[in-house]
This record gives C-alpha cells, structure tokens and sequence, in this order.
C-alpha cells in the first residue's frame, strides 16, 4: 500500500495522454492484426484519411467543432466539481431552440441577424436544460449525475413528440422538421474560403469552428481569469471554504451548470444550422457523451480539450477511411477502435498514471547526485 | 501510579507505543497500565490520540515501535482478528450494524455456522438469552435494526463485542449519540460486566462520566499521556487542567486594555445541530472595541457553533447577533458576504476544511472571501497581478515562508498557512475579528508572532473573538473570558480573577460563577 509519488504536472498533462494514446492504438493494432491486415498500413491510411485527401481535414475539423462544444460542456461543469453527463440532451434542446429561430426568423431576415440569433437561442436552450438538474442538485439535493441522465431522456422524448408532430414537415413521413431558409444556414468555410479564391475542396466544415475556438478561448477567460470563475473553481476545489469565504455555493453549482449546459447547445449550431439545415431526430449521435472523455483527456483545459477533440475528430474521420479502404475492416470495427481510445484515453486515463511517477521519481532522483550518503 | 494491590498481571499493559501517520505523530511512548476488572477511563481532547491508540490496541493499526501485553503476555497484533482471538473486544464511535437486518442477523454475522443458518440461528439465540440473564442486557431478537433506537443499538453493538467470551471490552467515545437516560442503562451494562469480570476501557471526553464511573482514569494530550489517575483521588477540574494543557507559555507581555463601545453584542443565542441537537442555549455577551473576549472550554462544547453563527455561516433558531450596530436574527439573516462587508474578519478554526483552498495557490487564497473586492480587478474580472502584489504584501507582512504566491497552499507547512490566513483576515483592518484555535499544530516561534499580532490588533481598537483550547493562551491573551460547557456559558470572568482552577472548574460544567 504505498502511494505513488506526486506526479510532475508536464508528464500528467503531455506524456501520460501520449501513454495512452499510443498503449490504445497498439491494442487496435493487435485488432487490425487479428483482422489480417498490416496495422501499419491501416494507421497510414488513417491518417491520410483525416488530414491528407482532399476535404478529409474539413470533416475532421467538423467533427472536432462537435467534440469542442460538448468536451466543453463537460469541463466547466468539472470545475465546479459536478458532474454533468446530459451534454447530450443539453445539445439536442439547443438544437431545438437553433431550429425554432432559424424556421421562425429566417424566411424574413437577413443572415447576419438570424445566425447570431439562433446562436444565442442554442446556447440559453442548452442553458436552460443544464440549469434545472443544477438547481435540483444546488438546492434540493438531487444526485447531478441522476438527473442529467433522466433529462437526456427527457430531451429525447420531447423531441421525438415535436418532431414527429408540431414540428414536422408538412406532407413528409419522417421525423424532421421544414428545412430552413438560406439565411439560417451557417455559411460554409470552404465556400468562403473559395469566394476569396483560394482553391478548398467542399467539406461541411463551417463558421460554428471558429465559434468553438472562440468558445475554446472564453472558457479560459471565464475559468481562470473571472470573479465568477474563481468561484466555480473555490466550489469545486473546497465548498466548505467556499461557503466560509462567502460565496453562494448552489447560485455557484446553478451557474456552472447553466453554463455546461449552454456549451453543450453550442454543438447544434454546428449539426443543425450548420449541416443539416433541419432539426432532425438523434443528430447528437453520441457526441454529448463522447464529451466526457474529451474533457478527461483534455484535463478540462482548453488547450487539451482542443486536442483531444481533434484527436477524436480525427478517428471519426480516418475511421470512416478505414471502414473504405479494407474489406475486413467493417464499420463495428471502426466503432471498435475508437471504443478503445475512449476506454484508455478517458475511462482509464490514470492506470498508468502510479507507474509513470514512480519511474519518473526514480529516473528524477538518479540523475540528481545524492549528498551525504554513508 | 504506585498500586498497591498488583496481585493479578494487568488485563491490558502498553509500553511506548509510538505511532505516526506521515508527519503526525498520533501517538508518543504511551504507556498504560489496565488492572483486571477495573473500568478505565481513557480522556483527551478531539485529535488528543485516543482513537489511534485504542485501534492500536483493536489490531487496526499497528504501533510504529512499542510493546503490547495482555494478561502478561507480550504480544502483536495485525488485525482485529487476533485482538479477537485474545478476548478484546470493541464498540466503535460510528456502529457497524446493517440497518436493514434484524438484531439476530447482525449478532450471527460472522458467526454463521454453516452454509445453512438453521444452527448458527440457534446458537445466537441461546448467547443472546446468556447474555441477557447475565448482564441484564435485554433485546427483541426479530427487529429490524433500523427501527430500534440508538441506545439499543449500541446494546447490539456490546453483544457483538462480547458474545464470543471477550474479556476486555473496549468502548469509543460511547455516550455521544445517547440521551441522559440512555447512558445512565449503558452505565449500568457496563458495571455488570464489570462485577463478571470483564475489563473495561471508556474513551470518552466528558469529565463527568469519568468521574460516574470509572476506577482509573488515563489523561491523553497530543498524542501522549500527560497523566494517570485514580478516579477517586481526583477531580474534573485537575482532568480537564490535564486536558488543555499548560505548555504554551506566554512571552507576550499584554499591557492593560482600553475597552470602548460595544461592537459585538450576542443574546440570547440558541442554536440546534442539523441532527437535532442542541449546541448552543441562551447564550449572551458582548464584546468592545479593543478588548480580547476569550472563550475558555473543552472543545465540542459549542464554540465551533457559536463561531459559526456570528459569521454567518449556520443559521440559529433563537436569539440576535449585534454587528457594529447590525442586528441578525434568525428571521433575518445575513450571508457570510454581508457580514465580512461590515468589516468583521474571521479566522476559522479548521484552516484546512475552511481557511484555506490547499489546492489554490497563495495568491488565490489570498483573495478568498475577498475576491469580489475592486482592489483586485475591475468589474467581473480578477487583475492578477493586483492580485500577486497582494499576496506579496501579505507575505513580506506577516512573515510567511516561503514568499512565493504561486506556491500551492498545501505545500506550506501549518505555522506558515496559519500565517497566510491570519495575514488575509487581518490585512483589512477589521473593526471586529473572530478567531478560532489561532495557534493549533503551529511551531512555537509562529505562535508568538501570531500572538503578537492579535494584541496589536486589539490595541488599534479591534474587538477581537477568541477561542482556543489551549487554556493558557485563553488566560494569556483574553481581557474577559466566557467559559463553556454543553453549550451554555457557565460564566463570565476578568482575566485577572480567572486562574486555571477556576476556569477548570467552570469548563468541567461544575460550579457556576456569577456573571459580574
């Protein structure tokens, strides 16, 4: 039973997601080996398929905006210590109050005052969703974690009463809503990219990725350089200390998850005004979830939140190349191996986080000559 | 602790036991004697080392160095199950029962003879009968454990330890959960299993249940045994001087008071826990500008509470708390915020669970509780290095090393956190300033500093708050000293007529002086 040194905060940050990285890739490779195929090819054509081909770097980057906002949503909630798994109903009601603006506005005005309208609705739907299970946990005592699985749930099954009735396309069959005017779509990178006259290959890559950098960029103003975020932080670290420094610990716990909640709305923007131009069923697939391992492998910081999510965006992508190239390797596969980066990247983020200290102990004390031995 | 009568070996004999956890060293070369049959008290402050050392001798831990006999045997223990097997037996502070079972089930467990219950049922149900003929220790063998009260669940809890024929019988702190009434039939257990001739070892720290009913009493101070008494040679007032201690020696020299208006006015307090206790009854003093107001007591007789509501931080039931003119009532109250913007600074007893975030930097502790303040940022922003220029100030100030505010409050020893949080508290120039254990686990040179720090504020005209445990720096520091016990006051003396006796009197809950 003893206890592993503290670890260096460089090697917690930098070499232990690296560690797992590279100990998930080789068990994928083990997989890809078992399959019949050279995995060293497979990771080449990975890569190729996430960066190099032409618009492959677009569909990352639209997956990566995805993983952004809900890895996001995730993280301002850790900070103050709660833990908030409905970034996937919070997403699916932004998309809701996206698509509600979008429907309502856009057929009447122009884009430049639709867009950022139904961007501030995604954001205070998602808010809002985020902030009840918050009010409910601050205030009643109601589990976090409980509640904001009931109200995916809940999320879910509201939008499937709104979309398969109020909402539903007139003299359609499926489950999706009108699509919407060109004015509350979000323009699209590359044909921006392209009026300028640089030479982009289409992609559903669209402005939603710079609001998700700027995002990137307001959670670390908010976290590390607000009043408001210090105190998210003092709830998170100490609310005893919290309470006694004065601080409104639930108004605190209301706030971080209004915010989370707000994050994780955010992603419709990118789904919904973005690509789909329609509020359709499930468009939140997974990603809302997917966030949680995003945070934890991004150490709730922007800059490895980042990353992370242009590492999973990268494997969705690359993976869909995969499931392309080779016959063996099927679409479950793919799942598969990204199943695998999440359990080593995110569920069991710190198994190799007592070894690696007790080496780099090891190794730190070695090349440091020790004075006054006997 | 010459014995006169030392026919028998002693049922239990420790000889410096020593036991540390990291840096704390819980227990220090204890040494203690256990006569066969006796009752024997074992008494000490929160944290004094009582729980370690009795888990020491339960086999939970094991000692650092020392040695261990019982019945004149030497010998080691790694688990409770050998202390098991040598007939020790014990009821711990929090039960282990499984509440959802009945009283038979929790009495088999363990003991479950078999794949099949049918013999194990039996044989509980023939010691639970043994055992209430013998020591009168009656229970409905078919309840439910969560429907019966906490008196016969502690009876359950008894039966457990000593069902397999233990002969010393080990009890943790037993009468904190039980009304008068439930401790005087547990008193009574306990002296039938006394006349069967088991021994007995009470950890406790009220005074008079020692006095009620133990042979021999032990005193516990910072992880050492500061004494040993017979129960009938002694007296509360002598245990609770033994408790408290008297190594802190003042160098301060305090010149005399100039107490002005009344700052502080507390009446009539009452204050009851979430679990339904009452911890504080009609509690009334004030304090004045530049004078000291000391509150003299063993600890866990509601100071912590009392402290608690005059900053805001637990609500009360009955009374008012007057704040430079400011008057809280339980109708009306204010927010721990509201109460440090009328200038009132408070330095809380538990820097750890409290003062300080341990994980937060020195700069971001030195803002807590101020951070909302236009001198560190402009609107919803913090101006970090405002913020480091104060951190600064307060640490070149008030002598915390090392001066390094982004250093995490964790990896500063307790002398200089102590420091960091009286710095942050005091740095305001508070009209009124509470203060609990300022110099608890801090190094003698830190405490004088500190000392130091509180009379000048009390002579800039401050109306400073004090608890502490430690009786002397009650004595040392304090112009007026209240003492309690039970959550009452039991009086109010100038420092000048309170010598230890008496406050140790007082803090044993004995003799009430008049309120002058």
């Amino acid at each position: 039973m003893t206890s592993a040194p503290p670890l260096p905060r460089w090697a917690d940050v930098f070499v232990l997601p690296l560690i797992n990285l590279f100990v998930a890739l080789s068990v994928c490779g083990l997989i890809v080996l078992a399959l019949g195929e050279n995995p060293f090819v497979a990771i080449q054509v990975m890569i190729k398929g996430a960066f190099v081909y032409p618009g492959s770097l677009g569909y990352t980057l639209y997956y990566t905006t995805n993983f952004i906002f809900t890895g996001l949503a995730v993280a301002v909630a850790a900070h103050a210590m709660m833990f908030n798994i409905g970034g996937e109903g919070q997403a699916y009601i932004g998309g809701l109050g996206a698509g509600l603006v979008a429907l309502w506005l856009a057929p009447m005005a122009p884009l430049v005052l639709v867009i950022p309208v139904a961007i501030l609705a995604a954001a205070l739907f998602g808010a809002v969703w985020g902030l009840v299970p918050g009010y409910l946990q601050a205030y009643r005592g109601s589990h976090i974690v409980i509640t904001t699985i009931m109200f995916n749930f809940i999320a879910s099954a509201i939008m499937v009463w709104l979309l398969a009735g109020t909402l539903m396309q007139p003299g359609q069959q499926s489950p999706h809503t009108a699509q919407f005017a060109v004015s509350g779509q979000m323009p699209k990178l590359h044909d921006m990219l392209n009026a300028l006259s640089f030479n982009v290959a289409a992609s559903p890559l669209n402005l939603s990725f710079l609001l998700a950098l700027a995002a990137l960029f307001g959670f670390w103003v908010l976290i590390w350089k607000t009043r408001i975020g210090y105190e998210i932080r003092a709830v998170g670290q100490n609310p005893k200390a919290a309470h006694y420094a004065g601080i409104n610990v639930p108004l605190v716990i209301v706030f971080a998850l209004a915010v989370s909640g707000a994050c994780a709305g955010l992603m419709a923007t990118n789904e919904i005004l973005g690509v789909q131009h329609r509020v359709v069923l499930n468009f939140t697939s997974g990603y809302g979830f997917a966030g949680i391992a995003i945070a934890l492998m991004g150490r709730n910081h922007p800059v490895g939140i980042f990353f992370a999510s242009l590492l999973f965006g990268a494997l969705y992508q690359g993976g869909a190349e995969l499931d392309f190239e080779f016959q063996s390797i099927t679409r479950e596969i793919v799942l598969l191996i990204q199943g695998m980066i999440v359990l080593f990247s995110g569920a069991l983020a710190y198994m190799f986080s007592a070894p690696l200290a007790r080496l780099l102990a090891r190794v730190l004390v070695r090349s440091k000559p020790v004075e006054g031995e006997a | 602790m010459q014995d006169d009568k030392t026919s028998a070996a002693p049922a239990i004999e420790l000889i410096d036991i020593c036991k540390s956890f990291g840096p704390v060293r819980a227990n220090r070369d204890v040494s203690l004697r256990v006569e066969p049959g006796t009752i024997h008290g074992i008494v000490g402050e929160n944290g004094a080392g009582k729980s370690t050392l009795m888990n020491v001798l339960y086999g939970h831990y094991q000692a650092d160095s020392g040695e261990m006999r019982v019945a004149g045997q030497a010998v080691i223990l790694r688990s409770s199950a050998d202390a098991i097997g040598l007939g020790i037996g014990m009821v711990h502070q929090h039960f282990m029962l499984v509440s959802n079972m009945t009283v038979l089930e929790n009495v088999m467990l363990g003991s479950e003879g078999g794949p099949l219950l049918r013999s194990g049922k039996r044989e509980t149900l023939n010691t639970l009968k043994r055992l209430a003929d013998d020591y009168g220790m009656e229970v409905d063998a078919d309840a439910v454990i969560a429907d019966l009260p906490v008196g016969i669940r502690q009876r359950i809890e008894i039966i457990k330890a000593i069902k397999g024929g233990a002969r010393i019988l080990i009890l943790d702190e037993p009468t904190g959960v039980l009304t008068p009434g439930e401790a005087d039939k547990l008193f009574e257990v306990l002296r039938a299993l006394q006349r069967n001739g088991v021994t007995v070892l009470l950890i406790t720290h009220k005074l008079d249940e020692i006095m009620a009913i133990t042979d021999a009493v032990s005193v516990m101070r910072h992880g050492e045994i500061v004494g040993h008494r017979r129960t009938q040679d002694t007296s509360p007032a002598e245990l609770a001087r033994l408790m408290v201690g008297r190594d802190v020696l003042l160098s301060v020299d305090r010149g005399s008071a100039n107490p002005g208006e009344v700052l502080l006015q507390v009446s009539e307090l009452a204050c009851t826990s979430s679990r339904g206790r009452q911890v504080l009854s009609d509690i009334s003093f004030d304090v004045r500008s530049g004078e000291i107001f000391g509150i003299a007591g063993v600890s866990g007789n509601g100071q912590t509470e009392l402290l608690e509501v005059i900053a805001g931080m637990r609500k009360f039931e009955a009374g008012s708390v007057a704040l430079l003119g400011e008057t809280i009532t339980p109708g009306a109250p204010k927010t721990p915020a509201q109460i440090r913007d009328l200038r009132v600074a408070h330095i809380p007893e538990d820097r750890h669970q409290f003062g300080l975030i341990l994980s937060f930097d020195a700069k971001g502790n030195a803002i807590l509780g101020y951070h909302q303040s236009a001198d560190y940022g402009s609107g919803y922003f913090l101006d970090e290095d405002a913020v480091a220029t104060h951190c600064n100030k307060l640490m070149s100030d008030h002598d915390v090393r090392p001066g390094n505010p982004a250093l995490a409050a964790r990896n500063f020893s307790g002398g200089n956190q102590q420091k960091l949080v009286i710095a942050r508290e005091t740095d305001t120039d508070p009209k009124i300033l509470i203060v609990g254990q300022p110099t608890r686990g801090v190094d003698v040179g830190a405490i004088e500093f500190i000392h130091r720090q509180l009379l000048a504020l009390r002579d800039a005209g401050c109306a400073i708050l004090l608890v502490s445990a430690e009786l002397d720096e009650i004595i040392g520091l304090s112009d007026r000293i209240m003492v309690m016990n039970g959550g009452r006051q039991m009086g109010i003396l100038d420092s000048a007529d309170a010598g230890r006796d008496r406050l140790g009197t007082m803090m044993a809950g004995i003799a009430e002086a008049a309120t002058p």
